[in-house]
This record gives C-alpha cells, structure tokens and sequence, in this order.
C-alpha cells in the first residue's frame, strides 16, 4: 500500500433544479477510485448545498494511483425511485504523484454530463500520502515527470536527452459493445471517457517505466494520441522524448551530495553512463539490437516492458556510487545478462567508431503488405545536397561524427520529438523524412497482445530511420506519428527532420557537474554494461572545450544548415552552394524542417505561414481495393504539396521552412492533404531565385500574352511580399560564394511506376532549372489553374503576422496580452459533379476564409502574431470536410519592431554571437533562474540571490556579463525606475513589491492559492496557449500534465442552437474544465496546449450530435517578468524570454 | 460550399461592444450584419459579408449563452464557463440592464404583469424601441422587481447588490420598483410632460423621507413599500385641507410669510397643492423652493396642529418632487 489517497467534498453551487415540484435539489456525492465507493450525506433542498464531508481515505498501491481517475458523481437523492445522476468530475491525481509538482487539488470544479454539459460546481480537495518505497515500484513509475512542452521546459536543465520512448494500449470501444445497445446514451459515453482515462493512465505508467530502465526521470514532448477505429476498437498510443532533468531552483539538493564521489569516480572510466545504447556494436546491426529486451527503445513494447521489468534484477538501493560501478565495468563477470549480443557489441566497440562515414548499414527490412505504401518525395526534396563532412573539420570532426553516430545507431530508433533544442544541440539538419503506410483495420483480438499495431509503427519507424541514414544523418528531430482513419482504412504516417546531433548531451554531459549530479541521484537500478560514451574511448574529448571546440568552427547561425552528408555521395542531385554566411561549407538551396527555427538561426525579415491545400478525388471501394487506390494516390498528393509548397515559399521570397506538418485526411470519396509551416528567409542560404513560366505553345500570340501577363503578376507578387516581409538580404559579390555545383536540372514528372513499387528513395530533382529562377511549365490548363491558385493566398492583413512555429522570427518585442482561441468549421462541398479542381478551390477557400475570418475577429489586437498556427482536417462525413484550428494570438509592441527592423542582420548577427558565448560557458543557464526577473531590487542582490538559488558561484555568473555595454545597463536601470514610479501610480506594485519579500515561486503559489480557496471569490484567470513560454512571463512551476478526454451528446440538437451552437458551448465547456483543474492544481497558466482531437458527428434528422475532444498541455505557474518586456530591444528577448531577464538586472 | 458549422471559441470571451448593442437592441442576425456594414466595417477591415455574418453569429451565441448568466449577475462572476475580464463583465451587466427611459416612463407604475407584456407591442410603436429589445428590459424591470420585493433595508442598494449595478442605475431601478409596487398612476394626461428622470427623483425622495428604512435602519418592511402606519397616519392630516378653518389660517400665514419675497405673489393663493398654475405663471424655482419652505413650516403655528413632524416629513418628500416636478 504506497500510497494514501484523501479525498474531501466541501461544498456545491448553481446545482441544476432536479425537484421540479419545489424547485431545489437533494444532492449528494459518491467518490469512487478503483473499486471503492464513499458517499457524503444528502444536503436536502438546496441548489448550494454545504457537504463539508469528512476525508474520504483510499489506500491505494501506486500502479492503481498512475491509472485511475478519481470520480466524482453529483446526484439528486430520491427517496422513491432510482437517483439521478447531475454530473461527474474526473481528476487525474497524477501531478500529486512527484514531489515537484502539485501538492493538493483543491477547486471547485465544473460538474459535467455529457449529456447536458456543465451543471453546476462542485469543490473538492485532493491530497496524496505517497509512502516512499522506492524499491517496490516495479510496475509503477511515479515520480516520472511528462511534459507536452516540445523543448526542455524553463525551470529545467537537460542533463541528458536519452531519446525516443513509445507505448500502446489497446480496447474494446465501449460504443460497439453488445451492451451498448441496451444501456443509455449517458451510461455508454461515461463508460468511454473512464476506460481512455484509465488507459491514458496505464500508457504513462508504462511509459514511465521505460523511462526509468532508460535511467531518465521525466518525459518531454510527450504526445498522446487515440484512434478510434470503430468496430476493431479503440488505441491509445504515446511518444516522447525520455531525459534527465535538473530542477534549476532546486541543485542545492543535489549538488553536495555527490561532490565527494565524484572525484572518485573520474579515475576509473568506465563507469560514467549506465546507458546501454551509447555503447556502440557498430552501425551494422540495428536489427540485432531488437534482440536485446534490455535496449530502451522499443517498438515491440508489450514484450519488452514486461522482460525489462524482470532484467531488473539489481536491487534498486539508494543512490550510491557504489552499485553503478561494480555493474558497470564492461568486462565484469557479474553482469547480469545472458544476451551474446551485449558482448559482441563490447567487442566491437572500438571497430566500429573508426569506421569511415557510412560505412555499411544493412537496410532495414520493410514488412510489406500489398497495401503497404512508403513515401519517400520529401525525404527527396528537401534534403536536397550532400554534405561536405570531414572537410573542413580534418578527420577529427568525422571521428567525432561517427562516435555520435555510432551512439545513435545503437538505438533501435535514435528519433526525439522534441522540436527545440538547448543550444549547441542541432549539428546538421539534413531535411523532412516521412513515411506513411495505408493498413487495413482488423479487429484486435487480444488487446493484451496489440503486436499487429506495435509493429505498423515500427515498420515505418525503420522506414523512418532508413531516409534519415540515405541523408547522412543519425538522429531524427521533431518527430511526431499520426494516423487519419476512415472505415476499416487507416493511413498511419510519421515524419521527422534528419539531422547531425551533438553527442554530449545524448549520454554523459561533457560538463562534469551534470555527470555527478546524474550518477549521484539515480536509484542504482540495473546495470549492463559499460556503455561507455565515445568519451572515454577519445580520451582528448573529455575534455569539454576541444569536443565543443570542433563543432564550434563552424558558427552556430548557420551550422545546422550545412549538410551533413557527403557531397561526392549524394542520395539524389541537389543544388548546393557555399554557406552565405561562413562560406566554409555547402548549404541547399532550400531547407525544410519540422522543427522550430533554432534560437541561433539567423534569418533576415519576417517568417510567415505557407500552406499547400490539395483534394483528390478517389473512388468508393471496399478493403484491399480501397486501401491500394489510396496508396496509389499517396505519392502524387505528397508530390503536389511539395511542389505547392516549394511555389508558395518562393513566391514569399523565402528559402526555409521550419514546423513543417503534412497531414493527409482519407475520407469515403476523397483525399485531402493539408501541409502548414513557416516560411523564413535564413540568411545562410541562398536567396531563391524568382519563378518564371513557360508556355508551351510559344508561337501563339495571345497565349504569349496571357504567359507574359502572368509573369508579371508573380513578379509583382515576389516583390510585394519581399518588402511586406522584410527581406533585404545584404548583397554578396558572386565570386565569394563560389558558383554552384553543377547538377541536372531537369524537373521531371513523378513517373507513377517509379513511385509505387520502389522501395528505394525516389530521385526527384525539385532544384531549380535555372541559377535564379524555377520554371513552371504550363502544359495544360491544370497547370494554369495552379499557378492561379497561387495567386489566390491573400497576404494577411496589415498589423497581422502567422506562424505555425514557437517563436516569429523578426518580431521580439510581445507584450503579455494573449488570446488562445479554437475554431471548427465544418463545410458540404456540395458539387454535383466534383473535380479535382472545384474541389481544391473549394479547400483552398475555406481556408483562406476561415484565416481572414480569424484575423478579423483578432483585430483589436493589432499590431499581432498568430504563433502555432495549428490546423486539423478531417472528413467527417460524404462531402463533409471538417477544419480545427488552435493558435494563439500574441500582441507586440510595434514601435520597438520597427527600431529593431531597422537593422535585421546586424541583430540577429550579434545575437548569434552572444548566444555562443553563453552557450560555451552555460549551456543551458539561459533557462531561467527565477530570481532574475526581481525587476526592482538592487542589482547586487539580485546576483547574489540569482546565484545562491541556482547553485552556480557569483564568481563564475559574472563572467557572462558583458561588461562592454554598462553604460547601456545603467540607462536601462534608470528606466527600470521611472518604469517602477509609472507602476506604483498605476497601483499594480502590489505583486511586485511582494516577489521581494518571497521567492518569487512561493510568492506565485500562494498568490494563486488564495485566489480560488475563498468560496465566493471572483474565479481566476487562467492562460491557455500552444507555445511552450507565457510572454513577458516567467514559468516557476510545473504542476503535471493535463491530459483530457469529453464526450458531449444531445438529442435536442435544435434547441442548443444546431450544430455550432452545440459545439460552441462544448469548446467553451473543454475550456471551463481545463481551467478549472490548473487553478484547482495551484497554476495559472497551461502551455503546450494542443486539441488532439475533435471528433464531431451529427444526425440532423433525429436531433442529434455527438463530439469527442481530447486536449493537452502542461499547467504551469508563472510569474509576471512586470514591466520588464517594455525595457529596450532585447534581442533574444522573444527567443529566449527567461534569459533576457537576467542580463537586465545585473 | 456552405458552412454548417462554424464556430470561434477564445479562452478569453471576445465580446464586441457594437455586436453587443445591436444584440441588446434586438436586431437579428441579418439586420445587424446589415447594420454593420452600413458603418463601414467591410472597408475599414477589408473583409468579405461572409466573415462578418460568421462573426456576428458568434457573438450572437456567446452572448445568447451569457444571458442566462446576466439573470444572475453573481453567477456571472462566478462562473467558469467563459473567461470574460472583469470591466467586460461589469459592462456585460450594465449594457444589459440600461434601459430606454422612454420605455421606462410608460411602464412606470404599472403592473409589472403578463398583462402588460402584452402590451408592449403599444409600447414599442409609441417609444420607439424595438419590441425585443422591450421585452428584455421588461423582463428585467420584472425580475429584479421579484427579487428585491421581499427584501428588507434600502432598495436602491439591494439591487446593487444582487445584480451588480452601479450605483445610478441601481437608484433608477429602486424607482420602477417603488412605482410598481405603490402604483402611482403617472399616466395621467397632467403628469404626462414629466420625464422617467423626474419620477425616479420623486421615488428616491419619497423613499428617502416616507419608507421605513428612513427612520429605522434596520426596519422589517421593504423600502419600496411605504410603511402602512404613515399612511394611516397621513389620514390625521387631511385635517389641513378639510377644515376650512385651519386651510385659512395656513394659507394665511404662508402668505404673510412670504409677503414682498416672491416676485409673482399675485397668483399665490390659487396656487396651493398643484404645479401647473406654477408653471403657467413663470416662477422661479427659487420662489417655489421659497414657498414650499413656509408652507411646511407654516402650521408650527397652527393652534390646534398636532401632527408637525408627521407633516414635516410628508412635506419633505412632496417639496423635493415638486421642485423637481417643476422645470420646463
């Protein structure tokens, strides 16, 4: 019995009248977790009823604890005839499960049915009694944080980044059960929301346990997803990315007691990383590696959750340095595996880190189906080059490329989902890989054994993993899966940006106190091996500085654009030429990536969002017939996105997509492919040469005429967008770049043969036919309606930006007013005779109107940046499409904007400098030290305070300051003071003056607290928003994931006001629930908000809807940075939001 | 390609203070998308008809969902289903609960029936106001009348408190609730150059000196009943007017009183109880603040007159009124 679980029930209000005879309600409550019931008394004839019950206790193992929710049943006592029920809350205890996040759920929350929506509130408080058997967790994995955060979160460091960690669960769906023929709508919609709770609890216990065998303590970029796969049932999966984690605030914890050991443990080398994939068996045998159960990334997870757990066989005693190194000596008898493979690889080891450079890979083997579908166009396209590795770096740098490399082969799939990276992380981005498999659904059988769906997505994982190799990469970044499902036809597809990691975050740290502090506080858990990091084979590269010293020659801002494979071994023809900004190495001529745009990038003007639309019609067919024309349509959709893309992008005058995400949508009758990302101009690429079309028929007149017309139009377009953008990039003399490398040109048709049965990379050539300028051929009058269509994306609106990425490169100055916002349209394409092109223009313009229809609505908020951009289709229904978006709106401060446009490159170059510095020094500092934004307190106390409370010596934080800009510090101290005299008469000191007296962490939580505890206080505010940071704000605290599923019914769909009415009020009520369990967790803000899923079915013709929305994101506490944003132009101040703070007040 | 469904949903409620008012003032979808692009929106934006029909039907179901709320103004700060500022919150209230005065005057004293409601077809031809918007502030005359009918202590405070009205307005409502409840007919063809203003002014000085609250704080009777005892007690003054004898004495003695102050005394005498002949013969307010003055001070000196501190106080009530009654 870990665990305690305490449950009181205080009071209700706005209950629904249920006695129509006297107008009041006779309420009591049930608390159910597991198998246990308590019930409060009946507060008779009130619609404010006052239980003030006594603690409800549950003694609970912790397995039970990580899956169940607790229940809270509203209902009406009657005494002659059965209770009605008014509504339930579910809460997920799980933030109450590790010490740094909350400590008590206390709230009212909103009572929900799905059949009525919120009625009423109810307030509760929730405690946990953890008792601290560590040695007994074996099928739980408390203490294992998650976070939907994509990037280290703030008040974190990275210690190490061990990489991918998946998981399924499968079901029966409640809704095509028998009894879901005879019990009510309610009864069966309650019964679908507790069992994908209960599984979303058991997939994060089993993930956590992953996590822990990886010796990791949290989970980042964690994403969950459900298929609902109707008749063969209901999946719920999750990825993420497995890391070890440092609480900034709290390394005074850790620090001292892992001093003295290591000192001890430096001298022997084979003890620094327990990690069982660092150690390399050479590159040759990924498919080996599947073998071993102990290897931390697994595809086939049922199995090897469940061997893992028995491998562990080393007790789990208190952190000593003691246990890792015995178990850790590689030769060491004692090991406690039996597995052949583990000592071959230890054999090899030292073979295989000389190998040269892609030495030899055995590609994977593809399971393929008849119906089984890869697609490889983008891989093709955007990783266009080869890389020029090894030759400037000397034979060095592909030393340390390969130890790398080798590292990561070991991983069965070195994949991380995270799509921001500390700096200094990302080497080389090589370009987009994806995959998709169209499969057909069977039911599954056995949902203790869901092999059939682990191993869909390992198979395309491996395809995954193959594309990044043929681009000279070892690592995928900003991977995500996702699946589109419609009848018994599932279309499972992942992407992902191959790139060149550096290897020192992946296992030990190069820097010595991150080592310690990981050896000292990991549970001595099971060790296999010595999985020595190529540290200690190099013995030069312990040393920190020459390690880093390779990757630094190159410069950060234009680094990770370089490629990085082998130029005379290039995967396919590409167009490369030397960096624009060091002119060292060779860059493509276009980059597309799915991550955000690196903090060091540096880009000239404006990004904005590019998306490609595209339908394509297909035919009704049943099972293997249906599946193979989808597979068959599949590469001529990604091929006309690309290409869309690719028109779109050099029709902005950009040269880089980042948060590039392709969803394609299967429906009963058709297709549809909807790719968004944003469009930048990165100043070490070329600039992209202007579109030019060609007739085909040049001796007629008018059409020459009409051609020529057009060229205009585009010209005019491409220099309209490069001044609304602001993109002037500094002339560069030709001869300094070098001229190009010469490469076949010719753009050629996607042959359909070419595509489908080839399981090779197909060699498209998208470069441009000219040095300057990408010819369109216009063939036919579809190619005319393409170029037409590109015309048709109207620039937003002036005073309005969008991105679909994190951050807006160019503008860095936000102030704190935010609005997150959701909308969903639903639209008939109502062709009699529809055709590939009505139907595009059709899309095409509902999603134009819907972005014109959002920058209207946002209009008060100008100037203004839609960030995160994030848009969903689904096709519900025949001729039905559906659109989702969620993004946030962020104003900014136009005045500094302009100041800051005024010299884009200079900025960003200096920026990009002072970036590296820091990064040399503290890699990860930057991520927010709390104190740092006390705006008004002497500066010397700050650095005091700063320091003692992150555990770094003033001595050594003193030396990150630049001393050169003083005069500049002063001057902004000086407006520090009048800023504080305009704060006191405007009367908002209060919650500065206070962040003095307290830690500003205390200081925001007790804050907080006070607010929603009092009964009838006003309710509190709290943000929502997709990106991972608040602007003008500083996150102190994370409180837990929120991870949450509705379902929402009516049979009176008219009276609600029809379907938008319906479905109005439902996003509202998934809002209002949200809400309510961060403030009733202490937070105030959710970041990394994300709507999963919003499944909406309607039945008009019986009044009735149904819709299922799944949403997530992390609750957080911040604290306002005050006045601080208004200060002058920090350049990294959008980039970096906690990390300007600090220079300010020092 | 038609949209079915279309829907914007803030975590902060956006409201629009025009689409709230065309809301407020009854207009439908289409009239006020018609209303808004007469004001220029579709330039000044550079928008399509579309986005603003899609935009107004947004608004027009936020706010169709907080009505039930604005019945409730506390609940409104209350609850979590929308995100709305506080200031938008207050103004959400005080845009709803304003009232045309027009309207407002006609119903002034009636019953606050279902009879009535059906006359508000009438009421809107004659006023103006659109009939929807009629009924809404009827409905809301009607419920915060429900509300406070019951409650003891002074009602101008009473409805601030339970729906959250500033001060002003909350002084306006206590009148339409004093009105109904004591029925004074105000629609009478002498009354009818008074303005809802003049009345609202006339109930606050009657409550102010008649209710029971004016005397005892902590009284049981509602202030917008006037306490049964006064009334009764009232009965003891008509002495003044029926007994020849003291009338004459009492009009003499105002007379005397304000001999050679008041310009126009010429027409004094006729112009004992009524404010038209006032009116008619251009005095001052100054010589009717005068006037008023002596008339209640007058019968200290009555032999016989026992009731002067009951007179003073129905006397303070009926001056203020007809200092206010008394303008042009």
């Amino acid at each position: 019995m870990p665990g305690k679980l305490k449950v009181k029930i205080v009071a209700g209000r706005h209950l629904p009248v249920m006695d129509r005879a006297s107008d009041l309600t006779d309420a009591f409550v049930e608390v159910k977790f597991g198998n246990t019931t308590f019930k409060t008394d009946v507060y008779p004839k009130s619609l404010n009823p006052q239980w003030n019950s006594e603690w409800f206790k549950f003694e609970v193992d912790d397995e039970e604890l990580q899956d169940e929710p607790l229940q809270i049943t509203v209902l009406d006592h009657d005494t002659y005839s059965a209770n009605d029920a008014i509504g339930k809350v579910y809460i997920d205890i799980d933030p109450l499960l590790y010490s740094e996040a909350a400590t008590v759920i206390s709230g009212w929350f909103p009572i929900y049915d799905t059949i009525h929506g919120i009625r009423g509130e109810i307030n509760v408080v929730v405690k946990v009694d953890l008792f601290n058997d560590l040695n007994r967790f074996r099928q739980s994995s408390c203490g294992v944080k998650f976070f939907c955060t994509t990037s280290i979160p703030k008040c974190y460091r990275a210690v190490v980044i061990h990489g991918f960690v998946e998981e399924l669960v499968v079901n029966e769906d409640p809704e095509y059960q028998w009894i879901d023929r005879i019990r009510t709508p309610r009864a069966s919609n309650e019964a679908r929301q507790r069992l994908i709770s209960l599984m979303s609890g058991e997939l994060q216990r089993k993930i956590g346990l992953k996590v822990l065998e990886m010796r990791g303590n949290a989970v980042v970029g964690y994403l969950q997803c459900f298929d609902l796969e109707g008749e063969s049932g209901l999946v719920v999966r999750a990825i993420g990315t497995a890391c070890t984690l440092d609480k900034l605030s709290n390394t005074s914890a850790f620090l001292p007691a892992c001093n003295s050991p290591s000192k001890e443990m430096k001298e022997i080398p084979f003890n620094e990383d327990p990690n069982p994939n660092t150690y390399s068996s050479g590159p040759s045998t990924p498919l080996k590696n599947q073998t071993y159960s102990f290897s931390p990334s697994k595809s086939y997870s049922r199995q090897s959750s469940s061997s893992d757990t028995d491998l562990s066989l080393t007790p789990k005693t208190a952190p000593s340095p003691q246990g890792p190194r015995i178990f850790l000596f590689p030769s060491s008898p004692t090991l406690s595996c039996d597995s052949p493979h583990l000592k071959k690889s230890c054999l090899l080891l030292s073979g295989s880190s000389i190998k040269p450079l892609h030495s030899s890979h055995v590609s994977p083997v593809v399971l393929r189906k008849s119906v089984s579908f890869t697609e490889e166009l983008l891989l093709a396209a955007s990783g266009m080059g080869s890389g020029s590795a090894g030759k400037e770096g000397g034979p060095f740098k592909t030393l340390l490329r390969q130890q790398t490399q080798s590292a990561l082969e070991q991983r069965e799939f070195p994949f991380f989902t995270l799509t921001t990276f500390p700096p200094g992380f990302l080497v080389h981005v090589g370009g987009v890989v994806s995959a998709r498999s169209v499969k057909l659904l069977d039911r599954i059988h056995n949902p203790d054994e869901p092999e059939t769906r682990d191993a869909w997505w390992a198979e395309i994982r491996q395809e995954i993993k193959s594309h990044a190799k043929a681009l000279g990469c070892h690592a995928v970044v900003g991977y995500s899966e996702s699946t589109s499902i419609c009848e018994e036809v599932c279309i499972l597809s992942a992407s992902g940006t191959a790139a060149v990691l550096n290897p020192r975050f992946l296992q030990d740290g190069t820097m010595e106190g991150c080592l310690e502090q990981r050896l000292s506080w990991q549970p001595g858990f099971f060790s296999i091996g010595s999985e020595k990091g190529e540290v200690d084979f190099f013995p030069q590269s312990q040393d920190s500085s020459s390690l880093l010293g390779i990757e630094e020659a190159s410069p950060p801002g234009c680094g990770f654009c370089h490629i990085p494979y082998d130029e005379l071994n290039m995967p396919f023809p590409a167009h490369l030429t030397y960096c624009y900004n060091c002119r060292k190495q060779k860059v493509p001529d276009v980059l597309f990536t799915t991550i955000d745009l690196p903090v060091e990038a540096i880009v000239v003007g404006k990004g904005c969002l590019i998306q490609a639309r595209l339908c394509r019609l297909k035919k009704k067919a049943q099972a293997e017939a249906n599946a193979t024309s989808i597979s068959n349509l599949l590469p001529f959709m990604e091929y006309e996105v690309h290409t869309q893309l690719m028109n779109k992008l050099k029709l902005r005058g950009m040269n880089a997509l980042f948060g590039l995400r392709i969803q394609i949508t299967v429906g009963e009758n058709m297709l549809m492919g909807l790719a968004s990302a944003t469009g930048v101009y990165l100043a070490a690429l070329p600039t992209p040469g202007g579109i030019q079309i060609a007739g085909k028929t040049p001796n007629d007149g008018t059409y020459e005429q009409h051609i020529s017309h057009m060229q205009k139009k585009i010209n005019d377009t491409i220099a309209k967008n490069k001044e609304l953008y602001e993109i002037n990039p500094p002339e560069l003399p030709e001869e300094i770049i070098g001229s190009p490398i010469p490469e076949p040109r010719q753009r050629s048709r996607l042959l359909r043969s070419q595509s489908e049965s080839s399981d090779e990379v197909t060699e498209l050539d998208l470069s441009h036919g000219k040095k300057d300028a990408f010819v369109l051929e216009i063939d036919d009058t579809d190619a005319m309606e393409d170029v037409h269509s590109l015309l048709t994306d109207v620039p937003p609106p002036s005073g309005f930006y969008s991105c679909n990425t994190e951050i807006m490169p160019g503008i860095n100055n936000w102030t704190p007013e935010i609005q997150m916002f959701t909308a969903v349209r639903v639209s008939r394409l109502s062709n009699i005779n529809p055709t590939n092109q009505t139907l595009n223009k059709n899309f095409n313009d509902l999603c134009e109107n819907l972005l014109k229809s959002l920058y209207f609505k946002l209009r008060s908020m100008v100037p203004c940046c839609l960030c995160h951009v994030n848009f969903t289709v689904a096709l519900p229904e025949d001729e039905l499409v559906q659109i989702a978006v969620t993004a946030v709106a962020i104003t900014y401060d136009k005045n500094q904007a302009l100041q800051a446009n005024k010299a884009p490159t200079e900025k960003s170059q200096q920026r990009a400098s002072t970036d590296n510095e820091e990064q040399l020094q503290f890699p990860l500092e930057l991520c927010s030290d709390p104190l740092s934004s006390q705006p008004f307190s002497p500066a010397k106390e700050v650095l005091e305070g700063a320091s003692s409370h992150t555990g770094i010596p003033a001595a050594q934080r003193a030396t990150s300051v630049d001393y050169s800009s003083f005069a500049d510090r002063c001057n902004s101290w000086i407006e520090l003071i009048k800023l504080k005299a305009q704060t006191i008469r405007r009367g908002s000191i209060k919650t500065t003056t206070s962040l003095e007296k307290a830690s500003p962490l205390a200081e925001g939580y007790l804050r907080h607290r006070s607010v929603p505890s009092g009964t009838n206080s006003t309710v509190s505010v709290v943000k929502m928003t997709p990106l991972s940071f608040l602007p003008g704000a500083k996150i102190t605290k994370y409180l837990g994931i929120i991870n949450m599923f509705f379902i929402r019914e009516t049979t009176s769909l008219r009276e609600e006001g029809g379907v938008s009415g319906f479905l109005h009020a439902f996003i509202a009520e998934v809002f209002a629930m949200v809400r309510a369990h961060v403030a009733a967790l202490g937070g105030n803000a959710v970041v990394s908000y994300i709507m999963k899923q919003c499944v909406f079915m309607e039945n008009p013709n019986k009044n009735q809807a149904q819709c299922l929305i799944n949403v997530s994101g992390d609750a957080v506490v911040f604290v306002r940075e005050s006045e601080l944003e208004v200060l002058p132009p920090q350049p990294a101040a959008a980039a970096q939001p906690t990390g300007a703070a600090g220079d300010v007040t020092t | 390609m038609s949209s079915d469904l279309d829907v914007f949903v803030g975590n902060t409620t956006l409201i629009d203070e025009e689409v709230y008012r065309l809301w407020l003032d009854g207009h439908s979808v289409a009239e006020a998308v018609a209303r808004r692009l007469r004001g220029g929106l579709l330039e000044r934006e550079a928008t399509s008809v579309a986005v603003l029909q899609s935009d107004t039907r947004d608004h027009y179901r936020t706010f169709q969902m907080l009505e039930r709320l604005l019945h409730a103004p506390p609940r409104l700060l209350q609850q979590l289903l929308f995100q709305i500022p506080p200031e938008r919150q207050a103004l959400l209230v005080q845009r709803y609960y304003a009232f045309d005065e027009a309207l407002a005057r006609e119903l002034l004293g009636k019953k606050l029936s279902k009879g009535t409601k059906k006359e508000l077809d009438e009421v809107s031809a004659r006023t103006g106001v659109g009939i929807r918007s009629c009924r809404r502030q009827f409905d809301n005359f009607k419920r915060v009348f429900k509300a406070v009918e019951e409650l003891r202590g002074p009602l101008a405070e009473n409805i601030q408190q339970l729906f959250l009205l500033p001060p002003s307005l909350a002084r306006d409502y206590a009148a339409i609730v004093f009105f109904a409840n004591s029925r004074f007919e105000t629609g009478k063809r002498r009354l009818q150059f008074l303005s809802f203003g003049d009345f609202a002014a006339c109930a606050q000085s009657m409550m102010a000196h008649w209710s029971q609250g004016a005397l005892a704080p902590e009284a049981a009777e509602p202030d917008g009943d006037l306490p049964k005892s006064f009334l009764q007690d009232l009965k003891e003054l008509k002495v003044l007017v029926t007994d020849k004898d003291l009338l004459d004495q009492h009009k003499s003695l105002v007379c005397s009183a304000l001999r050679g102050k008041i310009s126009v005394y010429n027409e004094l005498e006729a112009n004992f109880k009524v404010i038209e002949p006032c009116r008619s013969d251009k005095w001052s307010p100054g010589d009717l603040r005068l006037f008023l003055q002596h008339y209640t001070a007058a019968p200290r000196n009555l032999p016989g007159f026992r009731h002067q501190a009951l007179w003073e106080r129905y006397m303070a009530a009926i001056s203020a009124c007809l200092l206010r009654m008394f303008h042009d």
